[in-house]
């Protein structure tokens, strides 16, 4: 990559195999159990996360020598926090729409432990250009595991993807209904996002040794 | 060694500062964005409105409302009258749209004659029809929506809202194939007592073909949610049974 350095790549392109922070470090479960019945919703709070992981970082990164030690964790609190509400009340005022369909993930970015944990790890430590970009790289993880689970859970749940009917129509009996496929229920709910995830994890351990502890 | 960032002092001076900056700047992004975000809001409420009177831009699925340059001609065009409801009398006010339905409700709770019910009447190809705000809660959050009816309670219309319901579970109420379920039930029963619509499972009638069982499909997933969409419809069209009865009486 002539844009960045092999260093640089590495930050970006690790979580979003071997480091990443929902599979291999377990961080963001919860959001990834709440919002993934719909592909839609969790494309959404990918990009959200993207954001503000990306701006926070730098934010962090910058302030990093001259936050006290004792009360680090409330001034990452806060610019979460401030940066989510600056962009949700941007979002009212110019696009109106977008921001009703972000609501809902307004309180979960701010409660989302992998920029908590982002923070704690990498922007206190490093510059902010390093930091941008591990930013990135962690909430594009995060993402990528986010639609994969989101995919899963609305096509089988709901026989859709982004809403479109893609196994026929269930009432109708078209498409596959016709044959007697049935829409499992049971994905819809957050247990089963748990179970995916789970999968997810078996197959990606199973193929790269080095990930299993003993 | 001791750093300059661990002292005492530097910690609290650092702490002022910094809620200093971060209000300022978050009190200003508020001020500076609040005309706007109220325009929004109030536009808002103008196309859901119409919605329940059945003036959108649907197309084969998804629910569209009338383009936000559009609404306020719209608006006036077919709502022809807005009307107040108080202590049984009936005023007509054209600024009905604005009240806010969760404001009258903690209202009512010390005093019930204090609560304003606004109405709105519109003519709708030569039919006259009732839209009338509904307030309640859901899972999560707060749920609320508008439904249109004729004068015999049918209902004409229905736009479902919330704030922060579960994505694909109960954020579902405001899916085309729930709503439009609620058009052609009857709030009444045969002998014109107020009964309400009951967000019902297995009801044997998924396809909903029967109207006057006061009842629809529920959503899978969302028991909590749809016994909300059911309370308020309940309780909130309730206060407005009397005048419809009234109007059956003139």
């Amino acid at each position: 990559m002539g844009l960045l350095s092999k260093k640089d790549s590495k930050l970006i392109l690790d979580p979003l195999t071997d480091n990443n922070p929902v599979t291999i470090q377990v961080l963001g479960i919860c959001s990834a159990l709440a919002i993934t019945a719909q592909l839609k919703a969790s494309i959404v709070m990918a990009i959200s996360v993207i954001a503000v992981l990306g701006v926070g970082n730098v934010v962090i990164s910058l302030m990093r020598n001259i936050i006290p030690s004792k009360i680090r964790i409330i001034v990452q609190l806060v610019v979460v926090a401030a940066l989510v509400i600056i962009v949700d009340q941007v979002l009212k005022a110019y696009s109106y729409e977008l921001s009703k369909t972000l609501s809902v993930f307004v309180g979960l970015i701010i409660t989302n432990c992998i920029i908590m944990g982002r923070f704690e790890a990498f922007a206190l430590a490093n510059g902010p250009w390093k930091s941008f970009l591990d930013g990135i790289g962690n909430a594009a993880g995060y993402g990528l595991i986010l639609v994969i689970v989101g995919f899963f859970r609305e096509l089988l749940g709901s026989g859709t993807l982004l809403g479109f009917k893609v196994l026929g129509d269930p009432i109708e009996k078209t498409g596959l209904y016709a044959i007697g496929y049935e829409n499992n229920g049971f994905m819809l709910l957050s247990p089963m996002a748990l179970i995916v995830l789970g999968i997810i994890i078996w197959i990606q351990r199973s193929r790269n040794k080095a990930l299993i502890e003993d | 060694m001791e750093n300059r960032t661990d002292k005492n002092s530097y910690t609290i001076i650092f702490a002022i500062v910094m809620v200093l900056v971060v209000g300022s700047v978050l009190a200003y992004a508020a001020s500076s964005l609040k005309g706007k975000i109220s325009e929004n809001q109030r536009i808002e409420k103008q196309q859901n409105i119409l919605y329940a009177f059945g003036i959108n831009e649907n197309d084969e699925t998804s629910a569209n409302f009338v383009a936000a340059d559009k609404v306020a001609g719209e608006f006036s065009k077919y709502v022809t009258k807005q009307l107040v409801i108080q202590d049984g009398n009936v005023t007509e006010d054209d600024q009905a749209y604005l009240i806010d339905v969760k404001k009258e409700k903690s209202n009512a709770k010390d005093d019930e004659s204090k609560r304003r019910l606004p109405l709105f009447v519109g003519d709708i190809d030569g039919k006259t029809m009732y839209v009338v705000p509904i307030y309640g809660k859901g899972l999560w959050d707060a749920i609320w929506g508008y439904v249109g009816m004729d004068e015999n309670m049918v209902i004409q219309g229905a736009y479902f809202d919330h704030k922060g319901e579960t994505p694909g579970l109960g954020a579902n109420i405001k899916e085309r194939y729930f709503m439009d379920d609620f058009i052609g039930e009857h709030l009444l029963d045969e002998s014109g007592e107020f009964v309400g619509i009951t967000v019902a499972k297995g009801n044997a009638d998924p396809t909903n073909q029967r109207k006057t069982d006061n009842a629809v499909d529920a959503l899978a997933g969302a028991t909590i949610t749809g016994d909300g969409v059911t309370a308020m419809i309940k309780s909130d069209l309730r206060l407005y049974a009397p005048y419809f009865k009234s109007l059956k009486n003139n």
